[in-house]
């Protein structure tokens, strides 16, 4: 069962403690604050410790909801994953496609490859960027609304925030959702199948 | 100051030439005991005329005092402040108190400075080297502590550099011809270095290692039990600032910590740094070089 934490109108570090506290009895809890100061606190702090946290802004406040990763629900101990069964996950390390004596070529490459991933079968579950992958992501990348697209259709997008921060685009991602290694270390492990450009 | 330039604090022109400094802070308690606590405030509020290169002469008491707080405690903050004041030469005289739920306590403070001493964000210069005076730290302690998670011992590492006046800290700037400063105070190191390099127009390389971290703070860091104050400045000022992503994230958290009464970040035309060393060793004023201003794109950059 998930626990939920009512952080609403505490300073920080309270929210913070309650959720740390809460954590050491379920994998999963929503605490609920009211400030941008305590959402960022908590999640920074949920993350840091290998947590995933989403975000939903409700009118009566902001629930965070934290747990083991998307793959691995708290309910039950989850099985080993097989080597074939787990989901298939598409990495995404440059912002070119293949190497070449011409990075304009690899640009091209790179747009008509995700323009074309939206009519392929199967769909990947997860797509992963990282390194200069990630400049795909942002405002004013060619192909974000193929990358809408496939996340209108379930394919989950995570994005190195680590390689964000390093091109200084962390308020620039447009779509997916900012990740850690942690996450990205878990997806990759526990992929059926991993697909890299 | 114009209000297009921000500043330490507001600095007016009198008619015989006189530059005024004026500034007023205050707030809640950060320590248990009550004078401490007025003089901790105290010594922050007048900080502001010292970072702006000025001495300080006249305050007034800004307080808000429970109506069921007993009066000799109220009276310990008072006295606390005013004993503060006195070691730096100041006189206070009357303010203002008000009740509130909450207790509050600062000064206004009224210094002078002349032209030639003035200190202000905008003054660093490329080649200049970066020194801070005090250690980084107090916010996450005095957070902690209050909400039950820090020792007393992990207090005691703060409370003695949240007492000291940055007098002497800016009078070993002053032994230079450094024309650059502000004091490190609610919007943690990285807020006040940003505000100085957007202000000069130059860019800060930060070395991490090399900034000074009480060590009561790393464990709380790494707890995350930092206050709101330091989590906005982050969601703030990251816009302008870059991390060598080897950087822990709780040390990257600890350079934006808002700190209470914090050091003098300094920027120090290279060639003076000796006479600035010297300086600070006659007046046992310890410091840490941080870092340096070079040419480029406004911000921050943080490498290791």
């Amino acid at each position: 069962m998930a626990k939920t934490v009512d952080a609403r109108g505490l300073p920080c570090p309270q929210p913070v403690l309650l959720t740390r506290d809460a954590l050491r009895e379920s994998d999963a809890v929503t605490t609920i604050v009211d400030s941008d100061t305590a959402r960022h606190n908590v999640t920074r702090m949920a993350e840091k410790a290998g947590y995933t946290v989403r975000a939903e802004e409700r009118e009566d406040g902001i629930y965070l909801h934290i747990s083991r990763g998307e793959a691995a629900p708290a309910v039950a101990p989850a099985p080993a994953p097989t080597p074939s069964g787990g989901p298939l996950v598409l990495v995404v390390p440059s912002e070119f496609m293949g190497r070449g004596e011409h990075e304009e070529l690899g640009q091209i490459l790179i747009r008509g490859f995700l323009h074309t991933l939206n009519e392929v079968s199967p769909l990947p579950d997860v797509l992963i960027f990282f390194n200069s992958g990630v400049k795909l992501t942002v405002e004013g990348s060619p192909v974000l609304e193929d990358l809408r697209t496939l996340q209108a259709q379930g394919v989950q997008i995570l994005i190195c925030g680590t390689c964000l921060g390093y091109y200084g685009l962390k308020e620039k991602v447009a779509v997916g959702e900012v990740s850690n290694m942690y996450t990205i270390a878990e997806t990759l492990m526990q992929a059926g199948r991993v697909v890299s450009l | 100051m114009g209000l297009g330039s921000p500043d330490d604090a507001v600095v007016y022109r009198m008619e015989n030439g006189t530059l005024l400094v004026a500034t007023a802070d205050f707030f809640a308690p950060v320590v248990d005991d009550a004078y401490t606590y007025g003089a901790i405030a105290a010594a922050n509020s007048i900080s502001d005329v010292y970072a702006m290169g000025g001495t300080p002469f006249l305050a007034l008491n800004l307080a808000a005092i429970p109506s069921d707080m007993p009066p000799e405690i109220a009276a310990e903050i008072f006295r606390g402040g005013m004993e503060k004041a006195r070691e730096a030469g100041v006189v206070v005289a009357g303010g203002h108190t008000m009740d509130d739920r909450e207790p509050k306590y600062g000064l206004a403070v009224i210094g002078t400075v002349t032209p030639d001493r003035l200190l202000l964000k905008g003054g660093a210069r490329p080649g200049e080297r970066l020194a801070l005076t005090k250690p980084l730290g107090s916010g996450v302690i005095t957070t902690a502590y209050r909400a039950g998670q820090a020792s007393p011992e992990a207090l005691a590492q703060a409370v003695p550099w949240m007492l000291r006046l940055n007098r002497d800290a800016v009078r070993a700037v002053h032994a230079t011809s450094a024309r650059g400063a502000t004091d490190v105070t609610g919007f943690g190191f990285l807020g006040h270095a940003a505000e100085m390099a957007l202000a000069a127009g130059v860019r800060f390389r930060v070395r991490a290692d090399r900034v000074p971290i009480l060590e009561a703070a790393r464990p709380l860091a790494e707890q995350w039990l930092f206050p709101g104050g330091t989590a906005a400045n982050e969601m703030y000022f990251r816009q302008w600032v870059t991390f060598d992503p080897s950087i822990p994230e709780e040390v990257q958290m600890l350079l934006y910590d808002a700190q209470t009464n914090g050091g003098i970040l300094a920027a120090i035309p290279a060639g003076e740094m000796d006479r600035f060393a010297e300086a600070c060793r006659a007046l046992d004023q310890p410091f840490w070089e941080v870092g340096e201003v070079v040419e480029g794109e406004p911000g921050i950059e943080v490498v290791r």
